[in-house]
C-alpha cells in the first residue's frame, strides 16, 4: 500500500510560492491499476514525484509500504553524460541488484544493440524509454510508476511492455499519470483526476472521463 | 525487545542503503570526471600530485622558507597539500546538485548523499597525493619521515573536517543564491596566501600573527608541520579553535541542506 494523506506541494517562483496540489488524499493498494488524468500543468509529474519518494511534500504525509519504482518519464532517473551501461550499472548498484545477472533480460528487453555503449544524450525520446522500461523492469518493484512515457516508442515495444508488465506482472500495481484518456481507459481500474492541484475520485470510470473532457475544455 | 531489535535492524538496513548509494554515486563521479580515457581515475591523485610537485619545485628554486633553516621540501609539501585539501572540496560542492537533479529521481538518493560521494573522492585524492608525494620524497632522501606520524594524521583530518564543513555549507548555499558562486573563486584566491601555505605564522610580526589566526586552516596547516618537523621552528596553534568552527559549520550546513533537499525538484 501506498497512501498519500492531505499532501499540498508549493514551489517557489518569481512572483512568490505557488500551490501545485492541494490536500490530496489517495491509496494505491497492490496489484491495482490506477490512473491519473490530467492536462498539462496540472500537477501530473509532482505528485507521481511525490508518490515515488523522489520529492517531499510542503505538508502532509506519504506512507509507502511496498517498493515503487522511480517515476518512468521522459527525463530524469539517468545521467545523460554517461553510457546506457554506466548508467544501468548505477542503477543497479542503488538499488542493490546484480548487474551481470540481469543484464540479458536489459539488453534483449531494450533492444539498443550497440546503443547501450553511447552515452544517453544520443538517444532519442523512444530509445531511453525503452532503456527505463527495462532496468526497472530487472529490478522487480511491486509498483510501476510511469508518467507519460508508455505512449512513446513503436507497437513493438508496445507489445512488449503488455506482456512483460500487464502479463508477466499482472499481480504489481501501477500508476499511470497522462493527459491521454484512451491510454488510461484501455490498461486502469480506477482512474482519478488531477484538475488544478486537487484530485478528484469517480465512483464510475465513466464519470471520471466525463470530467476530464469537461475540465480539458 | 522485539520492537528494539526491529530498530536496531532497519538501522542496519539504512546503512546498507546508504553505503550502496554513496559508492554508487563515487563510482559514477569517478567515471564522470575522469572518464576511461589515457590513465582514467589515476587523475584523480596525479592532477594534484602534479600541483604540489611544482609547487614545491618552485618554492624550492626561490628559497621560499625566508633564509629560515627548514626543510623546504616538507615545507612546500603540507603547505600546498593542505591547500588542496581545504579549497577544492568547496569548489566542488558548490553548484553540484544541479548537473545531479536526473539523479534524484531514485528516491534512495538525497542531495546529501551526492555531495559526500563527491567529498570522499575528493578527500581520497588529495590524501592519496599527499602520501605518495611523501613516501617517494622520504624514498629519495629529500625529506624526513615526520618526527609525529599520529599528528600529521590527526591534523590533516582536522583540516579535511574542516574543508568538508565548509564545502557542505557553501553548497547548500550555492542552491539558494548564485551569489556564492561568484564569491568563492575570489574569496579562494585571496584565502591562499592568508591560509599559511606559504609561511610559518612564527615569522610574521604579533599582529599579523593574531589576525591570520583567525583562520582555522591556519592552526591545522601549523599543527601537521609540527607533527612534520616540529623540532625546527615554533608553531602556533590551538586545535580546539579549528575543531569547534567546524563543528558549527557541519550543524549550519546540515540544517540548509535540509532545507535544500526538501524543496529541490527532481529534473
Amino acid at each position: 500500500m501506498i497512501a498519500l494523506h492531505n499532501v499540498d506541494k508549493f514551489y517557489h517562483t518569481r512572483s512568490g510560492p505557488r500551490q501545485i496540489l492541494d490536500s490530496i488524499d489517495l491509496e494505491i493498494a497492490p496489484g491495482e491499476k490506477l490512473g491519473i488524468l490530467g492536462r498539462n500543468g496540472a500537477g501530473k509529474s509532482t505528485l507521481i514525484r511525490i508518490i515515488s519518494g523522489a520529492e517531499q511534500p510542503t505538508n502532509g504525509s506519504v506512507k509507502r509500504d511496498m517498493t515503487a519504482s522511480w517515476p518512468l518519464a521522459y527525463t530524469g532517473g539517468f545521467q545523460s553524460a554517461l553510457t546506457g551501461i554506466d548508467n544501468i550499472r548505477f542503477i543497479c548498484r542503488i538499488y542493490g541488484v546484480d548487474i551481470e545477472e540481469r543484464l540479458p533480460f536489459i539488453q534483449q528487453f531494450s533492444d539498443l544493440g550497440e546503443y547501450l555503449y553511447e552515452p544517453i544524450r544520443n538517444y532519442s525520446a523512444g530509445m531511453r524509454a525503452r532503456l527505463g522500461f527495462a532496468v526497472s523492469m530487472s529490478i522487480e518493484f511491486d509498483c510501476f510508476l510511469i508518467d507519460e512515457v508508455i505512449s512513446v516508442g513503436d507497437s513493438r515495444f508496445h507489445e512488449k511492455c503488455r506482456i512483460e508488465l500487464f502479463e508477466k506482472r499482472a499481480d504489481r500495481a501501477l500508476v499511470i499519470v497522462s493527459h491521454d484518456a484512451s491510454y488510461i481507459r484501455a490498461h486502469c481500474d480506477r482512474i482519478v483526476v488531477l484538475d488544478r492541484g486537487r484530485l478528484h475520485s469517480f465512483d464510475e470510470i465513466e464519470q471520471a472521463f466525463e470530467f476530464y473532457s469537461h475540465s480539458v475544455l | 525487545m522485539s520492537a528494539h531489535r526491529q530498530s536496531l535492524g532497519s538501522y542496519a538496513s539504512a546503512w546498507a542503503t546508504q553505503r550502496r548509494v554513496i559508492y554508487a554515486l563515487f563510482m559514477r563521479e569517478v567515471l564522470t570526471r575522469y572518464g576511461r580515457h589515457n590513465i582514467g581515475f589515476l587523475w584523480l591523485f596525479v592532477e594534484p600530485m602534479l600541483f604540489t610537485l611544482g609547487v614545491t619545485a618552485l618554492w624550492s628554486v626561490t628559497k621560499a622558507t625566508h633564509g629560515l633553516d627548514l626543510p623546504i621540501v616538507a615545507f612546500a609539501l603540507t603547505g600546498y597539500s593542505s591547500v588542496l585539501l581545504w579549497r577544492n572540496m568547496p569548489a566542488r560542492c558548490i553548484d553540484a546538485i544541479k548537473p545531479n537533479l536526473s539523479l534524484l529521481y531514485h528516491r534512495q538518493v538525497k542531495v546529501l548523499d551526492i555531495l559526500t560521494a563527491r567529498l570522499l573522492l575528493e578527500v581520497a585524492g588529495t590524501t592519496t597525493s599527499f602520501v605518495v608525494l611523501g613516501v617517494f620524497f622520504v624514498m629519495i632522501g629529500w625529506l624526513d619521515p615526520p618526527e609525529d606520524l599520529l599528528q600529521v594524521i590527526g591534523g590533516w583530518l582536522a583540516l579535511a573536517w574542516f574543508g568538508m564543513s565548509a564545502a557542505l555549507l557553501l553548497g547548500a548555499w550555492s542552491e539558494q543564491s548564485e551569489l556564492v558562486d561568484k564569491l568563492w573563486h575570489p574569496s579562494a584566491y585571496l584565502l591562499f596566501p592568508l591560509s599559511g601555505a606559504a609561511f610559518l605564522v612564527d615569522i610574521l610580526p604579533q599582529q599579523a600573527q593574531d589576525i591570520v589566526l583567525y583562520l582555522p586552516m591556519v592552526h591545522c596547516i601549523e599543527y601537521i608541520r609540527d607533527g612534520f618537523f616540529g623540532s625546527k621552528f615554533h608553531a602556533h596553534y590551538d586545535m580546539s579553535y579549528p575543531l569547534i568552527v567546524s563543528a558549527c559549520m557541519t550543524l549550519i550546513a546540515l540544517a540548509q541542506l535540509r532545507k535544500v533537499s526538501r524543496e529541490v525538484i527532481p529534473e
